[in-house]
């Protein structure tokens, strides 16, 4: 095993021309093209509607498209996704339905109520815990002889919390069938990538744990996944875990309640929007007739329709009333909680 | 029925439990050498590495990776080898382990058992003392159980693995060879959730846990002696609470000593003397008294004496409520 690069591996570069060799045919990347349009356009509706005082706090991810859903396109149905308040269109893309994430962030416990069969754990909301959830998880397929694979997902923020070295520690001495996916959008809060860590990259501090490591172009959809899917295919064959630093951009603030221009200059964002990971896709499909302005019409429009529908579902579902806070703590609750439970309903709206 | 002392009950009933595939003994040490007090003695050559696992020194990932295994649907036995060791597992205990029924409204749970041998009595190290249950029982989503005799310990080890909810199973390091008992040779549970009667009596009721079952057992000798009749609860159970049969069991005698290992302040001492105020007030003939650790340190071991709830404190605290 050779150390990680430092350079980000690069296939699509950002005036969208192929600078390695694509792993995908056309009609998947069209799919992936779709399902980046999806993402941002849920994205923005949610900040628009966070700005109306319909959802709580937002936590935008503009610009980490290629990095989630190219990621995730390299994993199988029944594969699982642990990921953070930032990764919507990751856990989107391996079937939590829109609902439940604008539930979440209307705040209501029953967004995290995932469908059967859709193995995508609720976001994360403290920062580094669940990285270690994606190593058990793996472990547990591996005990029982299945080729399930966990993916992480976490932040350049979330490496300096001391569960990112035990996650990948365990990871590395059990060989777990775990993928890390560290976006490393260049902010945490308000914390620039210097101020986390000293290393040159963070795809390097795989290299101490024995696991492979490598750094991408977190805009480049076809780098990330051609990282991901080995990292997918390293696990499935019991080598062990993979940590892929994606090398991104946190174009938007930390979440609606922040105010970027107090420590970060316009200058950065814009030199960052120029390497729009959707559009360099674009790109790539128009100068192969793949794409044309009315389908991205269609496209945007078809996804907003679907993001209000989500939207009024969510609303329209009265919120938990005093019993049911109860009813979420045990499979059966005891005495001393039901008590509780009668003196909730008891004092009514009082 | 065979003779049994606590450590070795918990590894029959340990022994039972990975009988099924999908249970998995993890923690420091529980393998090779079978844990520091050999409570998983014998269990890596039986059931093997794969289920019976060594891992490295990092309690936060050990609670961490045995949440994970739980999600996924298996059932995770995690051991910290001591309570005072557990606290940087907290994080993931009271943030992940304890909140996922809820956060997932079900769709996701966590049916482990964290296994932490506590208290003090034994002169170890310092951190190696600490009673610190409240701090679970206080924390939403998680049963938090302690048994005082080999019978309860392997029947009540067995209904934690079974319970479809997180269980702090706490194991009183003082008791482990100190306390011999029958215990059945195969399967059976004892329900979580339930204090048992353990002496019936008439003049004060004695309410207690964990290693202060010595005590309080030596205690109700100690008062027949004296021509007092004590009742004695075992809560076995902390979260949630046996409240019923606590009231009920004070109600009979008018007069309760709470004992804890614990520090004074927030206890579950406390917790039981407020109930008994709301609940049963007009039993009461005396005020609850409640005979506690210290708010110190646990101190070392030339001194540990002056911290420990004792024979003593405890007849002089019934004395007290028949004043």
């Amino acid at each position: 095993m050779s150390s990680p690069a430092q350079q980000p591996r690069s296939i699509l570069d950002a005036s969208g021309n192929l600078v390695g060799e694509n792993p995908l045919p056309l009609d998947r990347i069209r799919e992936l093209y779709a399902a980046m349009v999806a993402g941002r356009t849920y994205d923005r509706k949610c900040s628009a509607m966070q700005r109306q005082g319909r959802l709580a706090t937002y936590a935008q991810f503009e610009g980490q498209e290629a990095a989630q859903i190219g990621a995730v396109a390299a994993l199988g149905t029944e594969d699982w996704v642990v990921g953070t308040y930032r990764d919507a269109a990751a856990m989107w893309f391996q079937g939590y339905p829109w609902v439940n994430l604008i539930l979440g962030r209307t705040g209501d416990e029953r967004g995290g109520h995932a469908p059967a069969g859709v193995n995508v754990l609720p976001p994360s909301i403290t920062v580094g815990a669940h990285m270690i959830h994606a190593v058990g998880i793996g472990w547990a397929a591996q005990i029982r002889g299945e080729s399930t694979v966990a993916m992480t997902f976490f932040g350049d923020g979330a490496t300096s919390e001391g569960d990112f070295h035990e996650a990948m520690n365990f990871a590395g001495v059990y060989k777990t069938p775990t993928v890390f996916v560290c976006q490393n959008n260049g902010w945490a809060i308000s914390m620039p990538r210097e101020r986390q860590t000293a290393s040159a990259t963070i795809a390097q501090k795989a290299d101490a744990y024995g696991v492979p490591g490598e750094l991408v172009d977190g805009n480049d959809l076809l780098a990330v996944y051609a990282a991901a899917s080995e990292a997918v295919a390293r696990g499935r064959r019991g080598d062990g875990p993979t940590l892929i630093e994606a090398l991104t951009y946190r174009i938007g603030p930390h979440t609606t309640t922040d105010d970027a221009g107090r420590y970060r200059s316009d200058d950065a964002v814009a030199s960052w929007r120029a390497r729009d990971p959707i559009e360099r896709v674009r790109r790539f499909l128009e100068v192969r007739e793949a794409w044309t302005a009315e389908w991205q019409h269609d496209l945007e429009s078809a996804e907003a329709e679907r993001v209000e529908a989500a939207v009024a579902q969510a609303e329209a579902l009265a919120p938990l009333g005093p019993a049911e806070i109860f009813d979420g703590m045990f499979a059966a609750p005891p005495p001393t909680l039901l008590d509780q439970r009668r003196r909730a309903e008891g004092q009514g709206h009082a | 029925m065979p003779e049994r002392n606590i450590a070795q009950a918990l590894n029959e009933a340990l022994d039972a439990a990975l009988a099924f595939d999908d249970v998995v003994l993890l923690g420091e040490d529980v393998g090779r050498t079978g844990g520091v007090f050999r409570v998983s003695d014998g269990l890596l050559d039986k059931h093997g590495a794969l289920r019976v696992i060594d891992t490295p020194v990092a309690e936060s990932g050990i609670i961490g990776a045995a949440f994970g295994m739980a999600v996924a649907g298996l059932r995770p036995i995690a051991e910290i080898q001591f309570m005072g060791f557990s606290y940087p597992a907290y994080d993931q205990i009271v943030s992940h382990v304890s909140r996922i029924r809820n956060r997932s409204r079900h769709r996701f749970t966590a049916p482990m058992v964290v296994r932490i041998p506590y208290g003090a009595g034994i002169g170890a190290a310092e951190h190696h003392s600490e009673s610190s249950e409240v701090i679970y029982a206080h924390t939403p989503g998680l049963k938090v159980v302690v048994p005082s005799n080999p019978y309860d310990a392997k029947g009540m080890l067995l209904a934690a693995v079974e319970d479809p909810d997180p269980v702090i199973f706490l194991e009183p390091i003082r008791l482990y060879r100190a306390v011999k008992g029958e215990v059945p040779a195969g399967d059976y549970t004892v329900p979580l959730g339930e204090a048992a009667m353990v002496a019936e009596g008439s003049d004060v009721t004695l309410i207690g846990y964990g290693a202060m079952m010595r005590e309080v057992r030596a205690s109700i000798g100690a008062l027949a002696e004296q021509g007092i009749s004590a009742a004695a609860v075992d809560l076995r159970s902390l979260a949630p609470l046996d409240l019923d049969l606590v009231v009920g069991a004070v109600e009979q005698t008018g007069r309760a000593v709470v004992v804890q290992e614990a520090p004074r302040t927030g206890g579950l001492a406390s917790e039981i003397a407020a109930t008994l105020q709301e609940r049963a007030l007009y039993s009461l003939r005396a005020p609850v008294e409640r005979v506690t650790g210290w708010d110190t340190v646990v101190p070392l071991r030339r001194a540990e004496q002056h911290y420990m709830p004792s024979v003593a404190r405890i007849v002089a605290a019934v004395h007290r409520t028949l004043a």
